[in-house]
């Protein structure tokens, strides 16, 4: 039987939806008992949000001071005494687990599976490769530990409605003090978060300027969705690097994608490319964008954006 | 700061169109154009840059692999780096040792920073920074937008998914990057030239003596799925009713 560890992010107040897809790609292993630990210096509230989850079978807590921020060095020895006795260790394919779990792979002697898209067995995975131009079909030892990242994109959030027990824990590890948080500075604004909006309007370098993309944010606030931008729109600074959508950026999967004056990168398409339904809006009839979205409109963005905001 | 080691891998250019060999077993690599991955190009600049200013005294561009990455290793010295370790091997290597192979140049170089792409575009790993400062047991920093070195600490402005997040680490260490950290020079003819004569180490991988992990077993590449083309329409008027046919809005 599989016993899964599965890696909570949070911001120290609220748990991550990243968790609740690694809960749901964990529950696709058959008969996996599913454990979810969550480091902080206060954990009592991310725990219970946690321990809500469906297929979660109990939370585990860490509480120290130490682990107030994410700091992948602090938190990966904390990790290797805790996965004792489990046979998978997973965390998300995000920004906080792609940190952290090679650090926990290479400190438990093993080789790491990044991105699992599709579990095939309890030791065989899909994964993309090539920026996701081709899939991996990979293979674990069956008598080590597996330790993978979730390719949070590809799994629908796991239930809530579950009240899993929770226990805390002391882990007695040594603890590093050569890396040190410094701050984050985050655009955190009132719109859906990027990552798990149902729906999301991205804007492209045809935008022009930051002030040009204030169209794309009020058709997005008419429609309630999240905000993105291709990587050319952000290299020339319109907008914030944390709204990046693509290969390099964020992997997204809303039911609803419009894409503006976006020329349609394939760094940018692996981004988008488990979205519903993409709509895309721009002027080249011939851009690639149009080969992938299922409605197009071709026009000038200027005159169709607000006018398309008035029609909703 | 005396060394800086930068890895630089061989991987198909990222302008190629990458397509899957019809029998599953890779991808096509057979005259396909090979370039030092992206970010690793990103990595060098940045070790160049320090270099220049000062804060270091020695960039040192390693390679793993068939005796080709020599090609990428020449490109970065004609950047700028001034010497060259191939560590050659003619198989596929798992991050882990790659990760091992990375920690005993450290102890034979005695460096204090390794500065690596945050990925290789090839294999989307994105694992060995980590795995070697975890094996190292130094601080490491990924997704790299800003470096600042201050003596022996250095602040590190790293893109994660909420924004933009500082570190400060004590090195030496090891510091992985991301796109927006530079733009990598162009490399000139008599850079070229000269970079000819620069040194360049080959060593046999098992003269290291360096195990790997437990493998990850690689069974079959397959095409993604791909997206259908779909309908257009005229106008907004189109567009709405189309979304609503869809129940969207």
């Amino acid at each position: 039987m599989s016993k899964i560890l599965v890696i909570a992010e949070h911001d120290g107040v609220m748990l991550n939806p990243s968790t609740a897809k690694t809960v749901s790609c964990a529950s696709k292993i058959d008969g996996a008992e599913i454990d979810v630990v969550v480091f902080a210096s206060s954990a009592k509230e991310i725990a219970g949000q946690a321990a809500a989850l469906q297929s979660v079978t109990r939370v585990l807590t860490v509480e120290r001071q130490e682990n107030e921020h994410a700091v992948a060095a602090v938190l990966a020895p904390q990790i290797v005494v805790l996965c004792e006795g489990y046979s998978h260790v997973f965390g998300p394919s995000t920004t906080f687990g792609r940190d952290l779990m090679p650090q926990v792979a290479a400190l438990l002697g093993v080789n790491q599976i990044s991105d699992i898209m599709s579990v095939l067995s309890s030791h065989s995975f899909k994964r993309p490769v090539y920026a996701g131009n081709a899939i991996l079909t990979v293979e674990a030892p069956v008598d080590q530990i597996v330790v993978a990242t979730v390719r949070t994109a590809s799994y629908a959030a796991s239930g809530t409605g579950n009240s899993a027990p929770v226990s805390t824990t002391n882990v007695d590890a040594e603890l590093p003090t050569h890396t040190r948080f410094v701050d984050l500075q985050s655009g955190a604004t009132d719109r859906p978060d990027l990552q798990t909006a149902n729906k999301v309007v991205s804007g492209g370098r045809a935008l022009g300027s930051s002030e040009n993309f204030e169209i794309i944010y009020k058709l997005a606030d008419k429609l309630g969705a999240g905000v993105g931008a291709s990587r050319a729109a952000v290299d020339a600074g319109y907008v914030p690097n944390e709204m990046q959508v693509g290969q390099t950026g964020k992997i997204i999967a809303p039911d609803l994608y419009i894409a503006i004056g976006i020329s349609g990168a394939i760094q940018h398409l692996t981004g988008i490319k488990d979205a519903g339904t993409i709509v895309a809006i721009n002027k080249d009839e011939e851009a690639p964008i149009f080969e992938v979205a299922d409605i197009g409109l071709a026009g000038d963005l200027f005159s169709i954006v607000p006018e398309l905001t008035d029609a909703l | 700061m005396e060394k800086i080691l930068v890895g630089l891998k061989r991987v198909v250019d990222y302008n190629v169109r990458v397509r899957v060999k019809s029998d599953g077993s890779g991808v096509e690599t057979d005259g396909v154009k090979m370039s030092i991955n992206p970010f690793d190009e990103i990595a060098l600049e940045e070790a160049l840059r320090m270099k220049e200013r000062g804060d270091a005294s020695e960039v040192i561009v390693v390679s793993i692999g068939a005796t080709e990455a020599q090609q990428q290793l020449r490109t970065g010295l004609a950047m700028g780096a001034d010497r060259a370790i191939l560590i050659e091997s003619s198989g596929e290597l798992d991050p882990l040792r790659v990760a091992r192979i990375f920690k005993a140049l450290v102890d034979r170089e005695d460096a204090d920073l390794v500065l690596l792409g945050k990925q290789a575009i090839d294999d989307d790993n994105n694992q060995m920074g980590q795995m070697l400062a975890a094996i190292w047991g130094r601080p490491q920093a990924t997704f790299a937008s800003r470096i600042e070195l201050n003596g022996n600490t250095a602040r590190v402005t790293r893109e994660v998914d909420a924004g933009l997040e500082t570190n400060e680490i004590d090195l030496p260490g090891v510091i992985t990057v991301d796109l927006r950290l530079n733009e990598p020079r162009y490399v000139k003819l008599p850079d070229i030239m000269k970079a000819k004569k620069k040194p360049m180490d080959v060593i046999p991988l098992a003269e290291l003596d360096v195990e790997g992990g437990p493998a990850i077993r690689e069974l079959t590449y397959e095409a993604p799925a791909t997206r259908e083309r779909g309908i257009m329409v005229d106008d907004v008027a189109g567009l709405v009713a189309a979304l609503k046919d869809r129940g969207l809005i």
